[in-house]
């Protein structure tokens, strides 16, 4: 099955790189290796996913998509940028999943005259003062993810809280969007490390706090080691968890199992939301990669359809100005919904309460909920002279 | 006091987790004098192994021999493929090579079985916790690693110290020729020996696989403590791989556990919180320099 699915994903990269020459070259750097990998692995498939459904074209220009990985090391992205940039003349890039391998390539990127399209990182340092008319982000600002778990806390009614993430400026950027909507008192904060396996010191400190409950972000493989340790403490059933997409998204869910009902979540996207291009998105990711699609492969997916919105205006002679004028129309049906970009190109967008359930299969899958944060935009964009 | 009791308990369980992994390291390093970064690989093959198996199987005690058995013959073809050709070499081939391993054994993984993480649950009857004293609850499965870690403490010992096969193992390690000279087969025995240390490393793999992601890169993950742990302890000695690894997992969890509240006597909060996960984030590495310090082969630097 997977031997199938792999040659034909090979036979349509194929496909793509004979189609005439006139065509827009996208960069498409991602996360492929380390435990990352698979956050890369479903933007790419998502991103692919669009282009294939136009038969090579996004907004009617024949691309051509070139796919590296980045190996989660900032200095790989911003080389593989240059070579780009240099060889292949790419001028539009995209792909980039974390907020670090973001921070050093997208300068390179921009000071080259080049455009780049973020389908994951929104770090904050962009996002304000720094802002720029060729820098779109598609998914969210960083903040934001966690701006929703925030607030869900509050409607919640949780008083005292205690947080953990990993320190670094992710995780502590997600300590203070948290804090930004919650307004209640958080009794203390927690660090852990970026390469920690084993939370039980942390979870005593939790259970010695006696909070009304826990907020955490830790992405990928850390969030599941997370909330697997999480349920044996037995703290499942005595302190409820709150938290935002990064830490219980399809893949966490669907390897840690029963670990993750019962925990409070947030996204902007879902599998079940109910709208037309969301249904066909789902069935058609299904149809040709044989697995559920992740948030990840939803933005990818998204992010082709901006980028398409861009092609439609600016042409395969992809003029900056053409293009952002047809970025910022957003032509495009999104699988989120309600979608359009603020004054510093992020998007303002809805949260949606999210939560763990058992299906019918007895697997657990996610089920979206009530609207948390309505038109929600960052906090960053008044700094912005855009 | 609970608390501390409690978090000393954490401790001694990561130490033990990490001993798991450590013992068959330093045996191969000790022994065969060959530094094998693709250990991490290996428990990741038995980790993967164990987690398609209870996928397959529907349990994790078929599970268990699944992963053991895989890790092994995985360990046994790397030796005679691969190590076999590099104990001649010097210490940046081995690096190099056995560096190409996991790339390979990523990729392969990658490949066969795609990026996604796996599903793996520990065995039901483990389920659940115990008080281990009044107000303190702890999980019955992380007190059966502990209990896994003591028993592979006490049967390396008696394999190493007590039986042919051990006698062997030293007098190889330190006489090779004369071993060989005397009639001993030292390419099987070293084949033998890998095998074993992978095995270990499998056993590790599908021991946290119900507490930690079984992902790629999971090796990769835990290689630096895991060496860190057997140049405390002393490369090539299993008593110093245990000493070792309960040091680290000790001062590794006592600081997560007290360093933010410690600091909080003398500043303010948000400081002391961010401070104290710096600070013990990098604790292990100043226990390592410490020993290394006073003891510069180690606690317990193998004799010879």
């Amino acid at each position: 099955m997977r031997f199938k699915s792999l040659a034909l994903a090979g036979a349509s990269l194929l496909a793509l790189t004979m189609t005439a020459s006139a065509q827009v070259k996208i960069g498409f750097i991602t996360t492929l290796s380390t435990p990352g990998g698979y956050l890369g692995e479903d933007a790419r498939d998502g991103f692919l996913l669009a282009v294939n459904e136009e038969g090579g074209k996004l907004g009617g220009v024949p691309v051509q998509v070139l796919v590296e990985d980045d190996q989660l090391k900032p200095a790989n992205g911003k080389q593989i940028a240059e070579k780009w940039l240099e060889s292949e003349k790419v001028k539009l890039f995209t792909g980039v999943i974390f907020s670090n391998v973001s921070i050093a390539t997208v300068p390179t990127i921009l000071e080259a005259g080049g455009i780049f399209v973020s389908p994951n990182a929104g770090p904050s340092a962009f996002s304000g003062k720094a802002c720029n008319k060729n820098y779109y982000v598609t998914s969210w600002q960083n903040d934001n993810l966690h701006e929703s778990a925030g607030a869900l806390a509050k409607k919640l009614g949780y008083k005292r809280m205690v947080l953990l993430a990993p320190n670094y400026p992710a995780g502590k950027d997600a300590i203070i969007g948290f804090k930004r909507t919650f307004g209640g008192e958080v009794i203390e904060e927690i660090y852990t490390s970026l390469d920690q396996t084993d939370f039980a010191a942390e979870m005593a400190r939790v259970r010695a706090a006696k909070p009304d409950a826990v907020f955490q972000f830790h992405p990928g493989g850390q969030g599941i080691a997370f909330l697997k340790q999480w349920a044996q403490s037995g703290l499942k059933d005595q302190v409820p968890m709150v938290v935002a997409s990064p830490s219980l998204e399809q893949k966490i869910v669907a390897s840690v199992g029963d670990a993750a009902i019962g925990i409070a979540g947030t996204s902007h996207w879902n599998g079940d939301l109910p709208n037309e291009a969301n249904k066909a998105f789902v069935k058609a990711f299904v149809a040709k990669y044989n697995r559920e699609p992740t948030v990840y492969a939803s933005q990818g997916y998204d992010a082709a359809k901006l980028i398409a919105s861009g092609l439609k205006t600016s042409g395969e002679k992809l003029d900056a100005d053409a293009f952002r004028s047809g970025m910022l129309k957003v032509d495009a049906k999104l699988v989120r919904g309600n979608f359009k970009f603020n004054n510093n190109q992020h998007p303002i967008q809805d949260w949606y309460e999210i939560k763990a359930v058992k299906g019918t299969d007895g697997k657990v899958v996610l089920q979206s909920g009530a609207k948390v944060l309505e038109n929600h935009a960052d906090a960053y964009a008044k700094d912005c002279a855009l | 006091m609970t608390l501390v009791l409690e978090q000393i308990l954490n401790g001694l369980q990561f130490g033990l987790t990490l001993f798991l992994l450590a013992a068959g390291l330093t045996l191969v390093f000790g022994i065969m004098g060959v530094i094998n970064l693709a250990h991490g690989s290996l428990y990741m093959m038995g980790a993967y192994a164990a987690a398609l198996g209870a996928q397959w199987t529907g349990s994790f005690w078929l599970a268990l021999p699944i992963g053991l058995l895989a890790a092994f013959a995985i360990g046994v073809g790397v030796e005679l493929l691969v190590m076999r050709r590099l104990y001649g070499r010097d210490h940046l081939a081995q690096v190099l090579a056995t560096f190409g391993l996991i790339l390979f054994f990523n990729g392969l993984l990658a490949w066969q079985v795609g990026r996604a993480p796996l599903l793996m649950n520990g065995p039901e009857q483990l389920a659940g916790f115990i008080e281990v004293m009044p107000g303190l609850p702890y999980p019955i499965y992380r007190l059966a690693v502990m209990a896994v870690g003591v028993l592979v403490a006490v049967g390396l010992w008696y394999l190493i110290a007590r039986t042919r096969m051990g006698m062997l193992i030293r007098a190889g390690s330190t006489q090779r020729e004369m071993v060989s000279a005397l009639g001993v087969n030292i390419a099987q025995l070293f084949t033998l020996v890998f095998g074993l240390g992978a095995l270990l490393a499998g056993l590790a793999g599908v021991m946290v696989g119900p507490i930690r992601s079984v992902q790629i890169g999971m090796g990769e993950q835990v290689l630096i403590l895991t060496f860190v742990v057997i140049v405390v302890g002393g490369v090539g000695s299993v008593r110093g791989a245990l000493a070792g690894a309960l040091l680290i997992g000790l001062s590794d969890t006592l600081g997560r556990a007290f360093a933010p509240s410690l600091l909080k006597l003398w500043m303010s909060g948000a400081l002391a919180d961010g401070l104290g996960a710096a600070l013990s984030s990098v604790l292990v590495y100043l226990v390592m320099a410490m020993v290394l310090v006073v003891r510069p082969r180690g606690l317990f630097p193998m004799e010879g």
